[in-house]
């Protein structure tokens, strides 16, 4: 007999049941396919323009960087300005679904569009969606949004639509699931990164310390008008 | 790693006496105490989720075998390979077997309890494979032949001049006399050590916080990035984890993680909460080639439908640990084994034996503290009581323990004699100590008396005084 089968029949003789019966399974696939909600926090129980003062107070809070820029042709611009205040190179890493960006309209910024290596200090990425309740950012991997992006560089910008922004974390989920046809045959992204603030450690005394592996610094460039193309 | 959980006793007296652990045990209720309390207190529906999320946990151990069966289905649909472990033994013989077709020499690893439970590091290194930890706690413990002391903040036990003499011993290719005084300094030359370590890595082995059965992904959570980038860099992800991670959806998910940073290190969430489903998709720049999942059972499915299934909820925030006041005094290693405070107490027992660790569950005033603080409402001090019930059926209770519950169950069932032994009692120690007070010692009560005066009583039993003043 298999270790599976072996751990399985261990489970069900401690419960004191052979396998369940199919009503019992019909029950529990359609628990699985319902997805029941629980308690939603009351915080985020607003109307959505809201909801982005929500976000970026708590990304604030995160230790984020958070600015607003009235539209996407605007961000190239944002990001200069915020490099220059920090004398960080104009040197950056870009996903490849920014590439539709005007950032030819910037020819000081030199932008690479792939995936991170070590050496790269700056990366721009865009979000799949702004989680009000807790400032956190979705960023699912795909060919145009490579996941190294958002960890190896020293500061880590990310490009969200306002309109991106949910309350809580099952609203975003259902976006994605709606967006790659989850339960419905297709499958998430290989890797979906929830980030709440620049990396950090309190393992030395309790300590906090920014930007422990992953980056020292986030910024946020809240985009007011428009949204990512197929949407 | 080999239990020293006998030694309990004399671990903990060692650990008091150690002036540079104690001051270091100090940073816990500013590091974890006072912000969990800030945290929960700005989220009304805290106890609220509490309660959502047993009801989840206890959901999933109902149906363990199916969420786990569909968890399993999922995760062979995404491209993914489920190996399933009975011991400790297996576990470490499929990691070691994965390994060996990836073609590793060293892999790297994000923090996991069950590694440690596992061991895994020692069977690797024997076996001419490098593990690096890359969790900044776990790093510094591995550079110095340690076992973690906290589940969450395995360096916890150490001060930064202990870290900085750490690394200095160990990081002899930089100049010697590099400042290393601050937090920062030692962070970013971790940093930098490991980020070479990231790159080179063939395998990257984390463990799991949750596993989803929905769609068969698992979840980590993370404040470093560290388990980010084991799980990204390398041409081959393991994911080692107990049966006991599954749940069914990411609404189901969402809740507990409500509660999980919250009661970890009092952050509204973590830094990172990272979900992987199966291997590199067609496309995709980076992300390992291969994904696979160890499920563990090592005694869990045991634990079902005893009086301890509900420790299976535990999802190892360490809230428990971090407002225990035994832990605070004696620090994690006195437990002696993987996991410490109030849930090693509960856990250890069932994963080594009470024979071994007989005086875990008794290192406790039941205070309730934990109880009160665990965000999946976990009854720590009744299993606690469990098993020294069960200590005490299987004669393993010392003599002088088994006769002195002797004498007082003489006592206890019989009430005349029982008011009666107390009158005289509280007669006596009265009169002896009214002058003074208090008693520097007594016989019988050395254990008491040797670190702390033992108040002399009013003279009258308590029973005495409540009927006079009811009389009234």
């Amino acid at each position: 007999m298999s270790g599976r089968e072996q751990i399985l029949g261990a489970i069900r003789r401690s419960l004191g049941r052979g396998p369940l019966d199919p009503s019992q399974q019909a029950d529990l696939d359609s628990r699985l396919d319902s997805r029941p909600r629980g308690i939603v926090p009351a915080r985020v129980d607003r109307p959505q323009p809201e909801l982005v003062d929500l976000f970026e107070t708590m990304a604030r809070e995160a230790a984020a960087v958070v600015r607003r820029v009235p539209d996407f042709a605007s961000v190239p611009d944002a990001v200069q300005g915020f490099l220059a205040e920090h004398n960080l190179p104009a040197e950056l890493v870009a996903s490849p679904a920014l590439a539709e960006l005007p950032w030819a309209g910037r020819p000081t910024l030199s932008v690479r569009f792939d995936a991170a290596r070590d050496a790269d200090l700056v990366s721009v990425t865009p979000a799949f969606a702004g989680i009000a309740e807790t400032g956190t950012l979705m960023l699912p991997s795909g060919a145009g949004t490579p996941s190294t992006l958002n960890f190896l560089p020293d500061t880590h910008i990310v490009v969200l639509p306002s309109a991106r922004i949910v309350g809580p974390y099952e609203d975003a989920w259902d976006r994605l699931r709606a967006r790659d046809r989850v339960g419905e045959g297709g499958l998430l992204p290989r890797t979906v990164n929830l980030v709440t603030g620049p990396s950090r450690s309190g393992d030395i005394e309790q300590i906090i310390q920014l930007g422990a592996h992953g980056p020292r610094r986030l910024l946020i460039l809240v985009v007011e008008q428009g949204d990512w193309p197929g949407s | 790693m080999q239990a020293t959980s006998r030694s309990f006793v004399a671990n903990a007296r060692q650990a008091m006496a150690d002036p540079t652990l104690m001051k270091a045990m100090g940073n816990i209720k500013a590091g974890f105490q006072d912000k969990r309390r800030a945290t929960v207190a700005k989220l009304p529906e805290f106890e609220a989720l509490r309660d959502r999320g047993r009801a989840i946990k206890d959901h999933t151990l109902a149906h363990l075998d199916y969420y786990l069966e569909r968890y399993a289905a999922a995760v062979e649909a995404s491209g993914g390979h489920v190996h399933w472990a009975r011991t400790a033994q297996e576990a470490r013989e499929i990691i070691l077997a994965l390994c060996r077709e990836a073609g590793a020499r060293t892999v790297t690893k994000g923090k996991s309890m069950v590694a440690e439970e596992i061991a895994l590091n020692h069977h690797l290194e024997t076996n001419g494979i490098q593990p690096v930890e890359t969790d900044l706690g776990e790093y510094i413990i591995q550079l110095r032949n340690e076992p973690p002391s906290h589940i969450i903040a395995p360096a916890v036990h150490l001060t930064k001049e202990q870290v900085a003499d750490t690394f200095r011993a160990n990081h002899t290719h930089l100049a010697a006399d590099r400042p290393l005084v601050e937090p920062r300094a030692m962070m970013d030359e971790a940093r930098q050590e490991l980020r070479a370590r990231f790159l080179a890595a063939d395998v990257g082995i984390t463990g799991a916080n949750f596993l989803v059965a929905e769609t068969g992904s698992s979840i980590i959570v993370t404040n470093e990035g560290n388990g980010d980038l084991t799980q990204l860099l390398p041409r081959t992800h393991i994911v080692l984890a107990s049966i006991e991670k599954v749940v069914p959806t990411f609404e189901d998910a969402s809740a507990i993680l409500r509660l999980l940073a919250r009661s970890a290190t009092g952050q509204e969430y973590s830094a990172y909460t990272t979900i992987s489903t199966g291997p590199r998709r067609p496309g995709d720049k980076d992300g390992p080639e291969a994904y696979h999942v160890v499920l563990l059972d090592n005694g869990r499915s045991a634990m079902l439908g005893t009086e301890f299934q509900d420790m299976l909820r535990c999802i190892r925030c360490s809230a428990c640990m971090n407002h225990c006041p035994v832990y605070h005094s004696v620090g994690g290693h006195a437990y002696g084994w993987v996991y410490p405070g109030p849930m090693g107490a509960v856990l250890t027992p069932t994963l080594i034996g009470i024979e071994e660790a007989g005086h875990l569950p008794n290192a406790s005033t039941f205070c309730g503290r934990c109880e009160s603080v665990c965000p999946m409402k976990i009854p720590l001090p009744k299993m606690m009581r469990h098993w020294r019930e069960r200590q005490f059926d299987r004669g393993l209770t010392p003599a002088t323990v088994r006769s002195g519950l002797g004498v007082w169950a003489f006592f206890a069932q019989r009430p005349g004699l029982y008011r009666l032994a107390a009158r005289v009692g509280a007669a006596v120690l009265g009169r002896l100590g009214r002058s003074r007070g208090r008693f520097t010692s007594l016989p019988l009560a050395g254990g008491w008396t040797r670190t702390r005066d033992m108040p002399a009583p009013a003279g009258r039993t308590f029973q005495d005084l409540w009927r006079e003043r009811r009389g009234q």
